[in-house]
């Protein structure tokens, strides 16, 4: 019987996935709990094309069985879900409701935040957790953000995101304890803007 | 930065996985953690694992340290504040053997420091987590036994019952008596047990500097407090929150703005006060700062040499 995976095409992953996804997730703890600063994750491997690669680090890192994974359409399928399962084992689910991880390489064309899974109120915690492949972490619009893990305020500039992101987060933080967490990543750059950030929008 | 070729002295001993742990049980520690910080104050259950300590001898704590700890980090553990106590050496010695790590007793040089019931009284910086191990992690068990209930508590935010039992205390001693395990509030919305420290800790969580973890290992909780978060202690307008005071000072450093431990010296009665944080005394007694029983015997153990 034959899978139709040809081991031959898969990218590698961390060449010790012990102190790799280790060092992985320490700079993605860090940057949870300090919205808005952006990790270096350069030292991770290459995923396959479509995918940058903070965004396969944390695939690599927090992906596994227990995770049903929300993958972009526009990710070329074949490729990432072959790598995807071999590397992480992780369940692949078209529906944004079932997702603990959603990978977003178009955010242009991907669903809003509100439709992926907000959790339960008893269970806040078992929401998605959406990676977004963004253009860049700097050189976009400014916004400034506030909240737990910001001393004061703290200014961020991704560029690449959709015209309304910004209204749609401060609508996900507005409903909290409910709420996505969003990772944005770009190339080997990750910055992290959990729900309980507060992002302010001139006029409103 | 991944050490991919860091030597490891035990290798060949080694059978178990680094840091104890195996690889699923940290991913699965890592999302945990990762959404506690994500809801400050929320209590994450998470899939705890038989140690090879009891429950209660900070399960909680190793769980998330295993979870979190690498080759380069330096390892501090405390108990009640001291470096020195059983508790805190063997769990010292576990991370050491386990997971390849330097340790110290010196609060600024550790990245990570578990800790039994105490901040320690160096105020933290950014770079550091400190791990608190808990044995209670839900504020309102000792008023409502049902976790069915106290979770919907929290998701509606149904805290009236925590003041009723303040304002109780209130009328019964004249003061909210609660001296370690103070309730706190997290941004205002999640009402949060610090662990069974002495509420003279409390003020140090707030707008605090390194990330807070907190892991109950019987319980099967985690929850945390990110760098710069508001922690509230509960209080009335009239009855506003305090801290413990001393009229003495530690009897080996003269410290009088730390937390002291009252020791029994004789059966006469005898006793001194010395700071329950032993690091922050040594340290101190280096610098030249000199206590009313400076010279005492029970200041002579030398500190464990680090590793």
């Amino acid at each position: 019987m034959s899978l139709g995976i040809d081991l031959t095409q898969i990218e590698s992953g961390f060449s010790d996935p012990v102190f790799g996804s280790q060092s992985v997730f320490r700079a993605v703890m860090d940057a949870v709990a300090r919205p808005g600063s952006i990790a270096d994750l350069g030292f991770a491997p290459e995923p396959p094309v479509g995918l940058g690669r903070a965004a396969g680090a944390v695939a690599l890192t927090l992906f596994d069985f227990e995770t049903p994974v929300w993958l972009d359409p526009s990710v070329d399928q074949a490729r990432a879900q072959a790598w995807l399962r071999f590397h992480c084992g992780c369940p692949i689910t078209a529906d944004p409701q079932q997702a603990a991880f959603a990978v977003v390489c178009a955010p242009e064309s991907a669903p809003a935040l509100g439709e992926f899974n907000i959790g339960d109120a008893k269970y806040p915690d078992r929401s998605t957790t959406l990676i977004i492949e963004v253009v860049a972490l700097t050189g976009g619009e400014p916004k400034t953000l506030k909240g737990p893990g910001i001393k004061g305020e703290t200014q961020v500039s991704p560029a690449g995101l959709p015209a309304d992101f910004w209204h749609q987060f401060a609508e996900n933080g507005a409903q909290f304890q409910f709420g996505v967490d969003v990772l944005l990543v770009a190339g080997d750059r990750l910055m992290a803007l959990p729900r309980s950030t507060r992002v302010h929008i001139e006029g409103v | 930065m991944i050490a991919t070729s860091t030597p490891r002295s035990n290798e060949t001993e080694r059978y178990y996985n680094y840091a104890y742990l195996d690889e699923q049980t940290k991913r699965m520690i890592r999302r945990a953690i990762l959404k506690a910080l994500a809801i400050p104050g929320y209590q994450v259950p998470f899939g705890s694992r038989e140690m090879p300590v009891p429950y209660g001898w900070g399960t909680g704590g190793i769980q998330l340290t295993a979870a979190i700890i690498g080759p380069d980090d330096v390892y501090k553990c405390i108990d009640q504040g001291a470096d020195d106590t059983t508790n805190a050496v063997s769990i010292r010695q576990f991370f050491a053997k386990v997971a390849d790590v330097a340790t110290t007793e010196d609060t600024a040089e550790a990245t990570i420091i578990q800790t039994r019931h105490r901040i320690p009284e160096q105020t933290l910086k950014a770079g550091q987590v400190l791990v608190f191990q808990v044995p209670q992690p839900e504020p309102l068990r000792g008023l409502e036994a049902r976790e069915t209930e106290t979770r919907a508590m929290h998701a509606y935010e149904e805290y009236g019952l925590q003041y009723v039992s303040l304002y109780e205390n209130v009328s019964a001693y004249g003061r909210i008596a609660a001296t370690a395990g103070y309730p706190v509030m997290i941004e205002e919305r999640y009402l949060m047990s610090p662990s069974p420290i002495p509420k003279f800790d409390n003020p140090k969580m707030d707008d605090n500097e390194a990330i807070l973890l907190f892991g109950a290992g019987r319980e099967k909780r985690i929850y945390a407090v990110p760098p710069h978060t508001q922690v509230r202690s509960l209080d009335f307008e009239d009855y506003p929150f305090e801290v413990q005071t001393w009229e003495e000072s530690c009897a080996l450093c003269g410290a009088d703005d730390a937390y002291l431990d009252e020791v029994v010296l004789d059966d006469a009665g005898a006793k001194m006060f010395v700071c329950s944080d032993s690091h922050h005394c040594g340290q101190r007694r280096a610098e030249g700062h000199v206590g009313p029983m400076a010279g005492h015997q029970l200041a002579q153990g030398e500190p464990e040499a680090a590793q």
